[in-house]
């Protein structure tokens, strides 16, 4: 689906209105994304959708970040930086009997432990608390059972509220969210922990910290595959096999040798650099199947690899990801030198091209101010793209779908 | 098994953090002391003393033999190797298919690690990813690199001389490497010669080989006023030829760097780039004010103690003046003759630090800025045209390159051989030596103990090289052996009259 020098012209009008900054796009063949739904990137959510943000008492959100201030620069800060967002945006109505949408803010992830990774044990006790207070306090809540309400939830198996996958699963989504929408980073198909209709959003990377390590675009690109990271997660999984379901180990005994692949476990300085003069990114799955480094390689224009079985990525229904990514299947690892290297050279130079469209970076990143364009619109997007309700959703006074005391016994202790 | 399982894997954080979990594993599992549970410890017990004994955890066998029911895939072509001593097995996952509804092919446990036979590179496969490295280069160099890039009109004055073909051979594989078209004018002093045909031939690059009937003069001074003149004979060509392009002065002794091409496409009228001036030359003497600067370094190493000529620019990147080399620490120790084991200095401003755009030489041509003089009025008396900035009437004209002279691009530098120093033409010793003198000591380490140990600074004893007065010269005041001194020399008379001889 390639366009002429019409459609280029277009996007040029469209993304020097929207003041792409640090981007360089002078002169840069981009070409457009024309995901599923037409070309929905740059739609804009103002006018289409009204969200209405509950006032929780600040020990759901301000003051369990004001004890732990390290949840604004994790991967985990979406739900921050949502809230923020939406305190200010065009889209928030005063009114909420006018609203289409209605967000409550509350920060699970942010109990953190010493090494800085979230400890999800009391979120489930959290949000049920925060439904309480929002379903004892405004009638929209038990209108419609939370069909209308959305969550964010970026923990690494959604709210599935916890960090193996054996346990997450065997909770399973928190009952009180059947109804709603959930707003999360892990997806992956026929997986419990994702529902129908959730909306899955990027992992949140710092976009100043992004922009800081841009290297000029007439820098060759001479690293064909580069991954920084694990192979192995010696702390808790020493043999091997169970982290990443062997494929990240896969890919260090089959490619150790091999000159084309950079890969290892450092933590080099110039990380981002790197990736920049690299053509393929490797994106393996860890403990779970999403990561940062698909919105590092978009960012920096390296072709992101994804190993991961059944995985649903980030905006998939606007996003063509088919067309801009490599899709490995982690039985072919051992094969990934002849895959890669078998793809012709303007199938490369094409999903190079839509990686350089700046449309296609902003949809990844969090800034703040917000832009047009950026995720939080995406995720917007979404919800509009949701929107008219089914008329069903709105229940008769007195009927009740939810089961308010499903759920694991401990989650019901009151937080 | 489930249980067993659930006591035997770690948590994900570390274990300090069991204390939070437990009370909640423990409701959620309703962990509770029956017989079941009592029995699978027991087992975990046992199994644990039986690994203990064996060396290594032989559960993953044990299940493998027990479970092996479960089809592994294509276990022909790939085998699943563990980290274990055990023998590579495919193990299925241990553990039961996580979701029960939707039928996911992606189950959650351990898994095998897949490596096929022969992990390592395929050659052809290589090959085709550096086709796709070279593809996505010449993609980006079309998108961001120059635009409409001008052919590169290289001027080299030169000489045949001892290090004639070391000079020449870098600045042509530097030209080699050029991406762009490229015009190569060597300009000869003493009319042209085979011999440096021949070498230029083997370029493969468009050359002009011009000859200009002067005679280099054994004075650096005089030299420098020859090559200028050499120089200018190759513009009055380009104005001849009307060859269009960008004029750069490879001088051959100088090294250039593949961005310096790249940077002078950037010029309008006439350009200027920083040069780094190498203005040391071998010998001992050097020695002592290299410990001096590295010394001076240590305390301040902002400063760079290589000297540079180039333009200088003021706050706003425009040219505000020259940086030119200061000749006065090397005052005393100059050289004089070519061939002086003493330093060579540049002069205020070297022409390899300018370039042009060739319509500035054209004769009447529209669009020549006024500030330029016409080239038949320069040099015509003779006089000593110092640089390229004698043919501007306004030298402020002129563009910073290389972002505003801070980029050094090239070097200069100037290395020769004595002037009555021999060698042999081409290179090529034609016929082959047929008199061979059996050496005093023989170069190899490992002989019969006649010949003496230290045979580490043995000079290879120059039977097949030509006499070089300066490095021998050299060596004779380090070593110390009076004998081998004498040795050296004895055999080095030899070799030169069998020398004089052949040439």
């Amino acid at each position: 689906m390639e366009f002429s020098t019409f459609g280029f012209l277009l996007i040029a009008l469209f993304t020097s209105t929207a003041g792409a900054e640090g981007i360089d796009h002078r002169g840069t063949r981009t070409e457009r994304i024309s995901g599923s739904a037409g070309d929905v990137l740059d739609d804009d959510p103002v006018g289409k959708l009204k969200v209405y943000v509950y006032e929780l008492p600040s020990k759901y959100n301000k003051k369990v970040l004001r004890k732990d201030p390290r949840c604004l620069a994790h991967m985990f800060g979406a739900e921050i930086y949502m809230h923020q967002f939406l305190l200010t945006s065009a889209v928030r109505t005063l009114n909420p009997d006018e609203a289409d949408w209605y967000y409550t803010p509350v920060y699970a992830t942010c109990d953190l432990g010493p090494n800085g990774l979230p400890l999800p044990f009391k979120a489930p006790r959290m949000m049920r608390s925060a439904i309480q207070y929002i379903s004892a306090r405004w009638p929209y809540w038990n209108r419609t059972e939370g069909a209308d309400h959305f969550f964010l939830v970026p923990h690494d198996f959604g709210a599935c509220f916890h960090y193996q996958e054996e346990r997450a699963i065997k909770r399973g989504i928190l009952p009180l969210f059947q109804r709603s929408t959930l707003a999360q980073t892990f997806g992956q198909r026929n997986h419990v922990c994702l529902n129908d209709g959730s909306i899955t959003i990027p992992p949140y990377a710092p976009p100043e910290k992004i922009m800081s390590h841009l290297i000029p675009p007439d820098t060759p690109r001479s690293i064909f595959v580069y991954f920084r990271g694990l192979f192995y997660d010696v702390d808790n999984d020493p043999e091997g096999g169970y982290y990443a379901r062997g494929a990240r180990a896969s890919i260090w005994e089959n490619f150790k040798n091999n000159p084309l692949f950079d890969i290892s476990t450092d933590h080099p300085t110039t990380y981002y650099e790197d990736m920049q003069r690299g053509i393929f990114c490797l994106c393996p799955l860890g403990w779970a199947p999403w990561s940062p480094r698909l919105v590092e390689a978009v960012i920096f224009g390296c072709i992101p690899v994804i190993i991961a079985d059944d995985i649903v990525l980030p905006f998939a229904d606007a996003i063509p990801w088919e067309e801009i990514g490599v899709f490995v299947a982690e039985k072919d690892v051992p094969y990934l030198d002849t895959i890669l290297t078998s793809i012709p050279a303007d199938v490369i130079l094409r999903k190079q091209r839509l990686l350089a469209n700046p449309s296609m970076k902003r949809a990844m990143l969090f800034p703040q101010p917000a832009q047009s364009g950026d995720a939080f619109h995406q995720i917007l997007n979404g919800l509009a793209r949701k929107l008219p309700h089914d008329k069903r959703i709105y229940l008769k006074p007195g009927e009740k779908v939810l089961n308010w005391t499903a759920g694991a016994v401990g989650d019901l202790k009151p937080w | 098994m489930k249980q067993l399982t659930a006591l035997q894997q770690q948590g994900r954080r570390s274990n300090s953090f069991r204390s939070n979990s437990s009370p909640l594993d423990a409701t959620v599992d309703g962990a509770i002391k029956s017989p079941a549970t009592i029995f699978w410890l027991f087992l975990h017990g046992l199994c644990c003393l039986i690994s203990l004994v064996l060396g290594f955890r032989f559960s993953r066998l044990v299940f493998f033999l027990l479970f092996s029911a479960s089809p592994s895939p294509s276990t022909t072509t790939i085998y699943s190797a563990l980290r274990t001593t055990l023998p590579t097995v495919s193990s299925p996952p241990e553990r039961n298919v996580s979701v029960d509804s939707g039928g996911s092919r992606v189950v959650v446990g351990r898994h095998g690690i897949l490596i096929r036979p022969w992990p390592h590179p395929d050659p052809a496969e290589v090959m085709k990813a550096h086709r796709i490295i070279e593809r996505v280069q010449a993609e980006q160099r079309s998108q961001y690199g120059v635009k409409n890039p001008r052919t590169v009109i290289a001027i080299t004055p030169t000489y045949v001389r001892t290090f004639q073909t070391l000079h020449l051979t870098g600045v042509m594989h530097s030209l080699m490497n050029v991406r762009y078209d490229l015009v190569w004018i060597v300009v000869e002093a003493g009319g042209t010669t085979n011999e440096t045909a021949s070498l230029i031939a083997k370029s493969g690059l468009k050359t002009i080989h011009i000859g200009v009937d002067a005679k280099i003069p054994l004075l650096w001074e005089d030299r420098h006023k020859v090559e200028s003149r050499m120089r200018l004979h190759a513009l009055r060509i380009v104005r001849e030829k009307k060859l269009d392009g960008i004029v750069m002065f490879a001088d051959d002794s100088n090294m250039h760097s593949l961005e310096l091409f790249d940077e002078i496409q950037n010029v309008k009228w006439i350009g200027a780039v920083s040069v780094g001036i190498l203005a040391h030359s071998g010998g001992s003497e050097e020695g002592d004010l290299l410990m001096q600067e590295s010394d001076a370094d240590e305390k301040d190493e902002k400063k760079s103690k290589l000297p540079v000529q180039g333009p200088a620019c003021n706050a706003s990147g425009n040219l505000a003046g020259w940086h030119t080399f200061d000749t006065q620490p090397f005052v005393e120790r100059s050289a004089i003759y070519i061939g002086d084991r003493a330093v060579v200095l540049p002069r205020k401003l070297e022409w390899a630090g300018f370039v042009l755009n060739s319509r500035l030489v054209w004769e009447d041509v529209e669009g020549k800025p006024v500030w330029v003089k016409d080239l038949v009025e320069i040099g015509k008396d003779g006089e000593d045209i110092e640089s390229p900035l004698s043919l501007l009437k306004d030298t402020s004209v002129v563009e910073p390159l290389g972002s505003c002279g801070r980029k050094i691009l090239l070097w200069w530098l100037r290395v020769e051989a004595r002037a009555d120093s021999k060698f042999p033409a081409s290179w090529i010793i034609d016929p082959p030596l047929d008199i061979t003198i059996p050496a005093k000591r023989t170069p190899w380490p490992d002989t019969p103990p006649e010949l003496p140990a230290y045979v580490e600074e043995v000079t290879t004893i120059p039977e097949n090289t030509e006499k070089r007065p300066t490095k021998s010269g050299s060596k004779r005041k380090r070593s110390s052996r009076s004998k081998r001194k004498h040795n050296a020399k004895v055999l080095d008379i030899r070799a030169s009259t069998k020398h004089a001889g052949d040439n």
